[in-house]
């Protein structure tokens, strides 16, 4: 098993930069939460945010969303400067943030209704069964939220961003409050859909090794207050990736453990 | 050729039935039975000047008003249940105006946090007034008394509809307003898709309690208004005339009536809230 171990360089042959982080900073009152942030996320790029909690990576992903804006600095998208949210920028939020009172297909349809008025009702339900199926749920579409797992709301979440076609796909942690074994399932999904999708997507995560899989780029931030972009991780492994092959991977490891070095020596969290 | 009876149907027999249904029927009937026993007993013995609950079938006109609740003599004199439904009819009429505004003041106050600071001291001082206390300023205030008895039903019943809705609008989760706004949703959209479904079982919890105490305030309105037609009035009639085992069938009437809108609303609620 030979992968290539060139470690510094970028991950894709470069391609548009679709997002771009310029000198941003955050401030919430007296408290500096981002100083300074530079970023480029290229088209189609996978890119992990990894730090300790405070680090001010759910801050860096709302900037994005549009959900609150900087102090000083600009975040972009294709150029333009993002002043609020938008379903080309569509989240999935860690807690699955589904409408308990409609059914799996409705939560789906809700989202493609509202960024689609224009298309007719046929091939709007088309589209909602499109990605439901997308992500295995075909089945499960006439079922509501508190009715099914916490995977498979983490799917139907999944399945509602994507249906909406976004340029950017933002993800707060997804995979969080799920157990292993359904995680592993849902990386590999999640990696299937994107490379089938060619959307960008910006990931936070505190999972080292779900970074390494999934990730073009990992960028790991300092400690808050005031967190920087630490350190940049591009992960060569070639895709599709296979997490057995990765395993087996020297390199792998290499990274691991650049990875565990700065979040637990370099930058070690206080409380930790 | 003899077939055996299908078990399927097959009748529950007796000894089953009492294993499964005894330890809910039981218990309450010995209450019932016992706080009837208790009464009779302290009439009886003089202990008290209230009338043995048996002097609802002893004393003659009691036992009319009882067998026969439909009478209709003109004016004043008419049967239970004409006099609880003239009552009732208030009730509805105060307890929909109060729930139309209510609801809709409620989602203003709710969404809107300035209209909420200007208003809520208001709400909170004026949900603290007794109907009793808002009859008198409503009979000067209103053209005639049964317009006022409306009004003394709407204003008790509004509070709690009107509260309980705001704090459900004001709860809705930051995540569903995230979601509305990540998708730009219409406001018609966020309004019928995410707002009132969100806001939904605390509006009812505030109509369930206003049910009660609408209610509540129909008697103490008739009672205090006099000349209507109503249980209230009723009561307040016969104990004028010392018909006391009257006042105690009517009471009687009050509290199943009570306990029948009290339900109603519930089935209602399990009806229209969503299942979460």
């Amino acid at each position: 098993m030979v992968t290539t171990t060139r470690l510094a360089t970028a991950a894709p042959t470069a391609t548009e930069e679709i997002l771009t982080f310029h000198q941003v900073t955050k401030q919430y009152g007296e408290l500096l939460v981002l100083n300074g942030i530079n970023l480029s996320v290229r088209q189609g790029e996978f890119i992990c945010i990894i730090g300790h909690s405070g680090c001010g990576k759910s801050t860096l992903l709302n900037l994005a969303a549009g959900f609150t804006q900087p102090t000083s600095g600009e975040v972009r998208l294709r150029g333009q400067v993002i002043t609020k949210p938008g379903p080309d920028r569509m989240v999935v939020f860690q807690n699955y943030s589904l409408l308990p009172w409609l059914t799996v297909f409705e939560n789906v349809f809700l989202a493609v209704d509202a960024v689609y008025p224009q298309k007719r009702l046929p091939e709007k339900r088309a589209m909602v069964r499109e990605y439901l199926n997308l992500v295995g749920l075909g089945e499960a579409m006439d079922k509501r939220p508190p009715q099914i797992s916490g995977g498979m709301k983490q799917r139907v979440a999944i399945a509602r961003a994507l249906a909406v076609q976004p340029e950017v796909l933002l993800l707060d942690e997804p995979f969080g409050a799920l157990d292993a074994i359904t995680k592993e399932e849902l990386q590999e999904e999640l990696l299937a859909i994107w490379s089938r999708s060619g959307c960008t997507v910006l990931m936070i995560t505190h999972d080292i090794d779900e970074a390494l899989f999934l990730a073009d780029r990992v960028i790991m931030m300092t400690n808050g207050p005031a967190a920087r972009i630490g350190d940049i991780l591009a992960i060569p492994f070639e895709r599709p990736r296979s997490r057995e092959r990765l395993l087996e991977d020297p390199s792998y490891y290499d990274l691991r453990n650049q990875a565990l070095e700065f979040l637990y020596e370099r930058f070690a969290h206080p409380a930790d | 050729m003899v077939t055996a009876p299908s078990p399927r149907f097959r009748p529950i027999p007796w000894q089953e039935w009492r294993q499964r249904y005894a330890p809910q029927v039981i218990p309450p009937v010995v209450g019932i039975v016992g706080f009837l026993l208790v009464w009779q007993v302290l009439s009886v013995t003089g202990i008290t000047r209230l009338p043995a609950p048996s002097a609802l079938l002893t004393d003659e006109n009691t036992r009319n008003l009882l067998l026969n609740p439909f009478f209709d003599r003109g004016g004043l004199d008419k049967g239970l249940f004409w006099q609880t439904m003239a009552s009732l009819t208030r009730v509805v009429k105060g307890y929909l105006g109060a729930a139309v505004v209510g609801i809709s003041l409620g989602i203003l106050v709710g969404v809107n946090p300035i209209v909420n600071q200007a208003l809520d001291p208001l709400f909170q001082f004026l949900r603290m007034i007794a109907p009793l206390a808002w009859v008198p300023i409503t009979l000067i205030a209103l053209p005639n008394v049964q317009t006022a008895a409306i009004f003394v039903i709407f204003i008790t019943a509004v509070w709690p509809i009107l509260i309980n809705t705001a704090v459900g609008v004001q709860q809705i989760p930051q995540d569903y307003k995230n979601v509305a706004m990540v998708l730009q949703i219409s406001p018609r959209k966020y309004f019928f898709k995410i707002l009132l479904p969100a806001a939904l079982p605390y509006i009812f919890t505030g109509l369930r309690i206003a049910i009660g105490l609408a209610w509540l305030a129909i008697i103490a309105a008739e009672i205090v208004m006099s000349g209507v037609v109503g249980i209230g009035f009723f009561i307040w009639d016969a104990y004028q005339q010392n018909y006391v085992s009257e006042v105690i069938l009517a009471v009687i009437y009050i509290g199943a009536v009570g306990l029948i809108l009290d339900r109603l609303v519930a089935w209602a609620q399990r009806l229209i809230v969503p299942q979460q």
